[in-house]
């Protein structure tokens, strides 16, 4: 499999063109539709506090956690009326950018 | 007698300078593979033309306990020089002296020489080594920068300013080297970033070493922050040297004219292209059989290689060439290569170089990490750039010129002056397949065999449009020409268009969307 070439090729206006992809090409990111159910770190750094608990409801707006980053405590807050539904972070954790730290889901 | 004395001492206080930070500071640069500053402008300029100047400058510096302290030169070289005989200015930081940090008084003798270089109309090269800022100098460390970088913007359309990486340049000493026309880097030696590795580490985490960040082949392949690159500080002066032929001096001038020369490559040009326009070939032979013997001097090599520009003769004088690659990515113009492209033919426009262009391109690469990196804005750097040209400019349409590539690739619309096509050209709104689902959607999807339907739509379009015809037909190209003439037509050309002189109307400046 590996010895064996492969051709590359690039689609435009559904015509099929041969050709080669740069390695910046292969790297690109691939777009994924958000999920607002995910609380996702923004930015890398360590978790301060969390201050929900599973199963909590909780308003937009409510401070859920403290995340330190570039010396600062971010404060990261409820994006809707919602009920925490899974915590993957500890105190004290370092966790990197796009790290899904809490689940939540929406309630009326 | 006491005049000898005072040359005697002269001369001894020289070669102190010379000696920089001392034998053991040079010792550790040569084991870093580094040549030293003096070395190195020597190894650029005409042998024995090189007249250093400041060299008896001090530093200013008193807190921190600097004040006692003797910084040879204070960390930079600065003089004038020749290239072929013709009047250069440099600076070379010297990292022996104080890691080559950027004092106040160092800083003055780099805007000494680059006040030179825009009074005098010559070229400046600047040679970066330098562990930043002068941090015992506080805030003058920063005026230095900031007048620096004043100097670069000042100096930039007017005359040719070349920045050689040969050695650590972070923090704001990056963006002098930004500011100017063509950036030099080495494998190993050159070091460019912002925000260092521990930093990045300390703040966000992340481990990466100095060369993954800003290494030599990242800025050459992904940044485009780089537009040479090389393996040994001897090849980069070589291309440095070599560069040098091609531009001119200022921007009142032409470059140097060369013996004209017929191109020498075995390769016949009507046989490197295939006539399946979705097969790939390597565009830079087709330029070969254009250029006075077939050479070609290929800018920013590395990066978004789906488009390639670079400077080659026609009968002896400089051209620059912008060409899609089919090779690469299918030659689509994206984010980077509009990005390479656009400044490329600007740089082309302020020092009157004339523009070739050859067109094979699908269109624009889809996806919706170009959309959200702003493929629209960088697209348009290109229309922008063409339009405002006024230089010769021609274009010829090799296969595929679709849709708004086939305009933003200098079509007569943004004022080409010439427009030749291949038989095998295909000017349209988009590619048969493409056009066919379109224009023939119901009677695609109503057919018993819809793929054979779609198969001879598509046929019935390619016939109808997929060529240079109805183009030629409505004047958007000038002839449509066999491949073999090409270069004879563009020698033709180039010839009439010598003494093109057009104005646009008066303004400060425009607003390209950078």
């Amino acid at each position: 499999m590996a010895d064996q070439e492969k051709k590359q090729y690039i689609i435009v206006h559904s015509a099929k063109y041969e050709t080669t992809y740069t390695k910046k090409y292969l790297n690109r990111k691939v777009w994924e539709e958000p999920n607002f159910n995910n609380i996702n770190s923004y930015i890398p750094g360590t978790i301060i506090d969390i201050l929900v608990k599973v199963g909590q409801v909780l308003d937009e707006g409510d401070s859920i956690i403290v995340l330190e980053a570039m010396k600062m405590y971010n404060d990261i807050q409820m994006p809707f009326k919602g009920r925490v539904v899974k915590i993957n972070i500890e105190k004290g954790q370092k966790i990197p950018k796009n790290f899904l730290m809490m689940e939540i889901e929406p309630v009326d | 007698m006491s005049l000898k004395r005072n040359i005697l001492d002269l001369r001894k206080r020289k070669d102190q300078v010379r000696l920089g930070g001392g034998e053991e500071a040079i010792e550790k640069q040569a084991a870093m593979g580094k040549l030293t500053a003096r070395e190195r402008i020597h190894a650029i300029v005409d042998e024995g033309s090189f007249h250093e100047y400041d060299m008896f400058v001090e530093h200013v510096g008193t807190d921190f306990d600097m004040g006692g302290k003797v910084l040879a030169g204070d960390g930079v070289v600065i003089g004038t020089g020749t290239i072929y005989g013709s009047s250069v200015c440099l600076y070379a930081q010297d990292f022996t002296v104080a890691g080559g940090s950027l004092g106040l008084m160092h800083s003055r003798k780099i805007t000494k020489i680059m006040d030179h270089a825009l009074k005098m109309r010559v070229p400046l090269i600047g040679i970066n080594d330098s562990g930043g800022a002068r941090i015992q100098e506080g805030v003058n460390s920063l005026a230095g920068y900031g007048e620096i970088f004043f100097r670069n913007t000042l100096s930039s359309g007017v005359i040719p300013q070349i920045s050689v990486i040969l050695g650590p340049c972070a923090g704001g000493a990056v963006y002098s080297p930004a500011l100017t026309d063509f950036v030099f880097v080495v494998e190993n030696i050159s070091k460019m970033f912002i925000t260092g590795p521990a930093v990045i580490k300390s703040v966000l985490g992340e481990d990466i070493s100095m060369e993954a960040l800003g290494g030599a082949r990242v800025h050459a392949e992904i940044t485009g922050n780089a537009h040479f690159y090389a393996l040994s500080e001897k090849e980069c002066f070589e291309q440095i040297k070599q560069l040098i032929t091609y531009i001119p001096w200022n921007n009142t001038h032409k470059a140097k004219a060369f013996p004209p020369q017929e191109p020498k490559t075995k390769l016949k040009i009507e046989n490197i292209v295939p006539a399946d326009a979705r097969m790939p070939y390597d565009i830079r032979d087709i330029i070969k059989t254009i250029t006075d013997g077939s050479e070609f001097f290929e800018i920013m090599e590395l990066f978004a290689a789906n488009i390639v520009i670079g400077f080659g003769r026609m009968n002896g004088e400089t051209i620059g060439f912008v060409a899609n690659q089919p090779m690469v990515l299918a030659g689509v113009l994206d984010c980077d290569s509009s990005d390479k492209a656009a400044r490329f033919i600007r740089y082309c426009n302020a020092f009157n170089i004339p523009i070739i262009t050859l067109e094979d391109m699908p269109g624009y690469l889809p996806g919706v990490d170009q959309e959200h990196a702003g493929v629209i804005r960088h697209g348009a750097k290109v229309l922008y750039a063409y339009s405002e040209a006024t230089v010769p400019k021609i274009t010829v349409i090799i296969r595929k010129a679709y849709g708004g590539g086939y305009i933003a690739m200098n079509s007569r619309h943004l004022r080409a002056d010439f427009v030749f096509a291949w038989p095998t050209a295909e000017i349209a709104v988009m590619g048969p397949e493409g056009a066919a689902n379109i224009v023939f959607r119901k009677e695609i999807a109503e057919a018993e065999d819809p793929e054979a339907m779609r198969a001879q739509k598509v046929q019935e379009y390619k016939d109808k449009f997929a060529n240079p015809y109805v183009a030629a037909s409505k004047g958007y190209i000038d002839e449509v020409i066999e491949p073999q003439e090409t270069r004879k037509i563009l020698l033709h050309a180039l010839r009439i268009s010598a003494g093109k002189d057009v104005q646009g109307p008066a303004k400060k400046h425009g607003l390209p969307p950078f």
